[in-house]
């Protein structure tokens, strides 16, 4: 990604809460930047920032407690800017420079 | 996609999309309608009196602490005239409580509600710390469940108050439907759909003296929606606490709370329509008193402490009671995960269909043919329990003793009860093998819920 240049990457806020956090090494916010185009070459969406951070970012081995069956696990919400993503598309939404992405579980107890 | 405007106010962009209606809403219009629901909920069925005191289940989770935010507003705003505390059950293991007591007593001043914390040490003498220590690992969460169950009952009882606030959800309950629809058993069907529930508990009214009285249990939120209620803490920047891992993937895999999150993300409806259907069942069901208007008063269901180790102790299934039941079901669950069309084909019901299918199925003779009498499993009749009190403490059991005095018993003299243990599926040679982490998980996931002692561990 170094190569890159800032054309080709989208600055994005993530965050994780309801407990998700504890997946993500108890990181409750991540600023990062996400290349623009997926391993397809389109656009980034919503479906390549969960492989992201899947691949890259998730050390907890238990993935299925955040993914299942290629989408993000039922009853994980995924708020896009403070909108409950199944208005903007699920994951087929296309990441927009300066996005917020709040995973938040509603799986853990409290 | 195009930002929708809200189906309310038709002004603002719509961030939330309501699962039980698709209906688009903003934020403050999400909020007020969120809230008017609660509000519908407690005068439909008369949940609160003016000048009552109410104890709410509170453990800084999700659930207790909306359900504390939304009842302070509608006192407000509503005058309902009741006197709201908040109730935590340390189970004293070291640790463990911190974070979320502390977050218990930030929700106590944010909602300038008093604050009663009560420990296992103080309602059963011993701390689970304690128990460990005398029992060992093994076992454990049995105290731990049984002790729990009684534990904001016992706790009310002790502050005077009669009337307990839980903070299950829909989700909660349909997955209690569910599970007790998948065991065939139809009572407790009944009693676990009941907004409002009933348990003898005994009030010291003197140092001397004691009276039984009943503790009143009701669940205000038991048609909210679990994911209204995190965007509802959400949005309103609500300060809660979630605990570690409740469910290991395993246990939760193929669990009744998966299924339940599978249906929804499929048809968001069916949370509520899964709730309703328990409500109509248990109407169906001989003594079940659903029928008898959640508000008629004296009336509310009484219902038993539930037999089970931890995990199955209350609204959430969290592994023990459903692994074992899952092999059962494994057939129906890979159905339900390919299509979530589940056919239940039962030989013993498909109509006989003879060819010469004037006769009268009177006719005896010929096997299957029969339509009375008692069908292939032997199905346990819809047991009539005895419910009474336990001897000791008063608490409603259907033994003589109840389950908690007697492991109490066993505690106190020394010797473990170790012929009840939690059943495994896969028992562990022995608890050395254990490490230490696996135990502290185990008893993270099996208390995880303490806060959510609530209401359905009686009935789960
Ligand atoms: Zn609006
Ligand atoms: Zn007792």
């Amino acid at each position: 990604m170094s190569a890159a240049s800032s054309e080709d990457v989208i600055p994005i806020t993530v965050e994780f809460s309801g407990g998700l956090e504890m997946l993500f090494s108890n990181q409750r916010k991540l600023d990062f930047s996400i290349a623009a185009k997926d391993e397809s070459g389109l656009n980034s969406n919503v479906a390549f920032l969960v492989r992201y951070l899947c691949d890259n970012v998730m050390k907890d081995p238990r993935k299925d407690l955040f993914v299942l069956d290629d989408t993000v696990r039922p009853g994980i919400l995924v708020l896009i800017n403070d909108a409950d993503w199944e208005l903007e598309g699920e994951d087929k939404y296309e990441i927009q420079k300066g996005d917020n992405i709040l995973f938040v579980s509603t799986l853990h107890g409290g | 996609m195009a930002p929708s405007p809200c189906a309310v106010c038709q002004t603002n962009r719509a961030l939330i999309l309501r699962p039980k209606n698709h209906q688009k809403l903003c934020k403050p219009c999400f909020i007020s309608v969120f809230e008017a629901e609660i509000h519908h909920t407690i005068t439909t069925n008369n949940l609160f009196h003016r000048g009552e005191r109410i104890a709410i289940g509170a453990s800084g989770g999700k659930d207790s602490t909306v359900l504390a935010s939304v009842l302070k507003t509608l006192n407000e705003r509503y005058d309902y005239g009741v006197e709201l505390i908040l109730l935590s059950i340390d189970e004293g293991i070291k640790g463990y409580r911190d974070d979320s007591l502390e977050t218990v007593k930030r929700n106590a001043k944010q909602y300038d509600m008093p604050l009663t914390i009560l420990g296992y040490d103080e309602l059963y003498g011993w701390t689970m710390d304690q128990v460990v220590e005398q029992v060992g690992k093994k076992g454990n969460c049995t105290y731990c469940g049984v002790f729990r169950r009684q534990a904001l009952d016992r706790g009310a009882a002790k502050l005077g108050v009669r009337h307990v606030v839980t903070g299950h959800n829909a989700d909660d309950v349909a997955e209690t439907v569910l599970m007790n629809l998948l065991r065939g058993d139809l009572p407790r069907l009944s009693r676990t759909t009941s907004i409002v529930t009933s348990t003898p508990s005994i009030v010291p009214s003197s140092p001397e003296t004691t009276s039984h009285t009943n503790i009143k249990r009701s669940k205000p939120l038991k048609y909210a929606y679990e994911k209204e209620i995190v965007l509802y803490a959400h949005h309103k920047n609500l300060d809660y606490f979630s605990t570690e891992c409740l469910y290991s993937p395993e246990a939760f895999r193929g669990s009744a709370r998966a299924l339940i999150k599978n249906l929804e993300r499929v048809r968001p409806s069916a949370i509520l329509d899964v709730v309703r259907s328990g409500e109509d069942m248990a109407k169906l069901v001989p003594g079940g008193n659903e029928s008898c208007g959640n508000g008629c008063g004296g009336h509310a269901t009484i219902v038993e402490e539930e037999e089970g180790g931890c995990g199955s102790s209350n609204g959430r299934t969290s592994g023990g009671e459903m692994a074992s039941m899952e092999k059962q079901l494994t057939q129906t669950e890979v159905a339900a995960e390919e299509g979530l069309e589940v056919e239940i084909t039962t030989a013993g019901t498909k109509p006989p269909n003879p060819p010469d299918s004037d006769a009268i199925p009177l006719v005896s003779g010929k096997k299957g043919k029969k339509l009375k009498g008692p069908p292939h499993g032997a199905r346990k009749q819809p047991a009539k329990q005895t419910m009474g009190q336990c001897a000791r403490c008063g608490y409603l059991s259907s033994q003589e003793i109840c389950k908690a005095c007697v492991l109490l018993e066993g505690l106190n003299k020394n010797r473990p009860k170790n012929s009840i243990e939690v059943s495994y599926d896969n028992p562990e040679e022995s608890a050395p093998t254990v490490n230490s982490h696996e135990i502290k998980c185990t008893i993270v996931t099996q208390i995880s819920e303490v806060e959510k002692t609530k209401g359905l561990i009686y009935n789960s």
